[in-house]
C-alpha cells in the first residue's frame, strides 16, 4: 500500500515536472522525457562496459579499501590508550582536509589515472568509518571488558566477538557517510581527471552541450547513490539484528 | 589447604583509602559472604580478588598461588547483569562464549551449557535473545555462564540487588541448590545483612570506607535453608541483630 501510495508520488513529481520544464522551455532544464530519451539512447550501449562498470568498481573498491582501514585503525585507537595519545590529534587534523582538494595533489602524483581516483576516494571517505569506529569501540561496557577479562577471552575473540559487534551500529553509521562521500569524490575525480566513467561521461556530454544527455548521467549517479545506500542498509538490517528489541 | 586466602589487603584509589586492610580464608566448598555498609569497599576488594585490580597492599592466594592478573579457574557474576550480557547472542551463546578459548569439542561445549541451562531453570529459554528476558532470567543467564565455566572459585558482586523480592528469594535459594549440585565454593557480597545470613556458612563483615574486617561469624542455621521457616528461625534473628549491631557501630 504504501509502495503504491510513493510510486503515486513519484509519478506526479514527474508529471509537474515535465509540465513546468515543457512550459518554461529552459535548454538548461530539460524535460524529464527528453532525459530519459537520452537515457535509452547513452547507458545501455557500450558505455555500461566502458564507463558504468568501471565507475562502480572504482567507487565500491574504494570505499571497501577505505572501510577495512578505518574500522582496523578505529578500533585500535578507541581501545589501545596509547595510540589514541599519539595518534588521534594526527587524525583530527588530517579529516578537517576538504577531500575535493586532494584531486590535484593525487593527480600530480599518480597522474590521470584510476589510482588517482581511488586515492582520492580512500583518503575522502576514510573518516567518517574511522571516527565512527574508534567512537564505536570506546563503548564497550566496562562491565562487559570486566566480564571478558575474567573469563580470559583471546584477543581475537574479544576483538571479534565483542568489540567489533558493540561497535556495530556506530560502524554502519560510519559506512554510510562514507559511501556517500566515495559517490561525491568517483564523481569529481572523474569529471576532472578520467578518460573513462559516468563523471567523464557526464564532463563530455557538458562539453558537447548535450544537455538532456548530461541529465541522464546525473539521473543514473543519483540512482547508483539510491541503490548502493539501499544495499548497505539491508546488509546492516542483517547485521544489526540484535539492536533492535 | 585454603581454597582462598587474602593477607592484609588494601587498595587505595589515588588518594581515596577504598580497602584498608583485609584478612581471610575460604574453605573448599564454602559459601562465605561479606556483608558491609554501602560504599564501604565491598567490589573494590572483590575486583582486587578476582585479579581485576592490582591490589595497592597485600596479597591474595588461590589455591596457593599467588594471583596476579585473573585466574583461570575463577569466575564472577556482576550485579549490572544486563551489560554482562553479549545483546547480540542467544541465551546459549552466551553461556557457551566464555568456553570456546577452553580447549573443548562442540559437543563437551554442548553438554556443559545444557547442564548449566538447566541448574538455572532456563533450558527452555536457550535460543532467545537477552533483551527477550526479564531481569531475574538475565541474572540466571549470567549465573549460568559462570556455572558452565567451572570455576573453583565463584564471585557474586551484589548479584540479586538489581531485582524484585521475589525473584530475589528464588535467585538466593537457586545459588544454595546449585552450589551444592555443582560443587562450588562461593565468596558473595552484599550489602543486604538478612541474604548474608541467609545464605552463609560465614558471614564477614566489613567496617565502613576503608574496609577492614570487623568480625566473623558462623552461620549454624540447618541446611537446606527455606525462605520462611530459616528466616523466622530464633538463630537467624540473633545473627542478623548482631551483624546489624556491628555495622551500625
Ligand atoms: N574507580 C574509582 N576511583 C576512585 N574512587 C573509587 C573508585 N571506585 C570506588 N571508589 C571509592 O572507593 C570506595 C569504595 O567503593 P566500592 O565501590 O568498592 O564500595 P562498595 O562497598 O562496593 O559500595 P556499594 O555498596 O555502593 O556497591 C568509595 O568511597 C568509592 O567512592
Ligand atoms: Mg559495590
Amino acid at each position: 500500500m504504501n509502495a503504491w501510495i510513493r510510486a503515486g508520488v513519484l509519478f506526479c513529481a514527474l508529471l509537474v515536472w515535465q509540465w513546468v520544464t515543457v512550459e518554461v522551455g529552459n535548454p538548461y532544464f530539460p524535460p524529464p522525457l527528453r532525459v530519459a530519451e537520452a537515457a535509452v539512447r547513452l547507458w545501455p550501449s557500450h558505455h555500461f562496459a566502458a564507463d558504468v562498470l568501471p565507475s562502480l568498481l572504482r567507487v565500491l573498491g574504494g570505499w571497501a579499501a577505505a572501510s577495512v582501514l578505518g574500522i582496523v585503525i578505529g578500533v585500535l585507537l578507541g581501545r589501545s590508550r596509547a595510540a589514541a595519545d599519539y595518534f588521534e590529534f594526527v587524525f583530527t587534523f588530517l579529516r578537517t582536509l576538504p577531500p575535493p582538494l586532494l584531486v590535484p595533489v593525487f593527480m600530480l602524483i599518480f597522474g590521470i589515472s584510476t589510482e588517482m581516483e581511488v586515492a582520492t576516494i580512500v583518503f575522502g571517505s576514510v573518516w567518517p568509518v574511522l571516527l565512527n569506529s574508534v567512537d564505536g569501540a570506546r563503548s564497550v561496557d566496562p562491565v562487559m571488558a570486566d566480564t571478558a577479562r575474567v573469563f580470559r577471552l583471546s584477543r581475537a575473540r574479544w576483538l571479534f566477538g565483542v568489540v567489533l559487534p558493540a561497535a556495530g551500529p556506530k560502524i554502519f553509521a560510519g559506512l554510510r557517510v562514507s559511501l556517500s562521500i566515495a559517490l561525491i569524490l568517483m564523481v569529481i575525480a572523474e569529471v576532472v581527471g578520467a578518460t573513462s566513467g559516468i563523471g567523464y561521461q557526464l564532463g563530455t556530454a557538458q562539453g558537447a552541450s548535450d544537455l538532456p544527455g548530461m541529465w541522464s548521467w546525473i539521473a543514473l549517479i543519483s540512482l547508483l547513490g539510491y541503490l548502493l545506500n539501499r544495499g548497505l542498509l539491508a546488509v546492516e538490517h542483517r547485521a544489526l539484528v540484535w539492536s533492535r528489541p | 589447604m585454603s581454597m582462598l586466602e587474602v593477607t592484609g589487603l588494601g587498595h587505595t584509589y589515588g588518594s581515596v583509602d577504598a580497602v584498608s586492610d583485609v584478612s581471610f580464608a575460604v574453605e573448599p566448598g564454602e559459601l562465605v559472604c561479606i556483608v558491609g555498609p554501602s560504599g564501604s569497599g565491598k567490589s573494590t576488594l572483590l575486583r582486587c580478588i578476582a585479579g581485576l585490580l592490582p591490589a595497592s597492599r597485600g596479597d591474595v592466594f588461590l589455591h596457593g598461588d599467588r594471583v596476579s592478573g585473573v585466574p583461570s579457574d575463577l569466575a564472577v557474576v556482576f550485579q549490572d547483569y544486563s551489560r554482562s550480557l553479549l545483546p547480540w547472542r542467544t541465551v546459549f551463546g552466551n553461556v557457551e562464549f566464555p568456553l570456546r578459548d577452553r580447549g573443548l569439542s562442540t559437543v563437551e561445549r554442548r553438554s556443559r551449557v545444557e547442564e548449566a541451562l538447566a541448574w538455572v531453570g532456563l533450558s527452555g529459554a536457550a535460543g532467545k535473545h537477552p533483551h527477550e528476558l526479564s531481569g531475574g532470567m538475565q541474572q540466571r543467564v549470567s549465573i549460568a555462564r559462570a556455572l558452565a565455566y567451572r570455576p573453583a572459585l565463584m564471585l557474586m558482586d551484589e548479584p540479586f540487588a538489581s531485582v524484585d523480592a521475589q525473584t530475589r528469594a528464588d535467585l538466593e535459594d537457586l545459588v544454595l541448590k546449585v552450589r551444592l549440585e555443582a560443587g562450588m565454593t562461593v565468596l558473595l557480597v552484599t550489602h543486604d545483612i538478612d541474604e548474608s545470613v541467609y545464605l552463609a556458612d560465614r558471614v564477614l563483615v566489613l567496617s565502613p570506607s576503608p574496609a577492614t574486617v570487623v568480625e566473623t561469624l558462623k552461620v549454624d542455621l540447618a541446611s537446606p535453608r527455606d525462605q520462611i521457616t530459616t528466616r523466622g528461625s530464633e538463630s537467624f534473628v540473633r545473627l542478623r541483630t548482631e551483624i546489624a549491631r556491628l555495622i551500625r557501630r
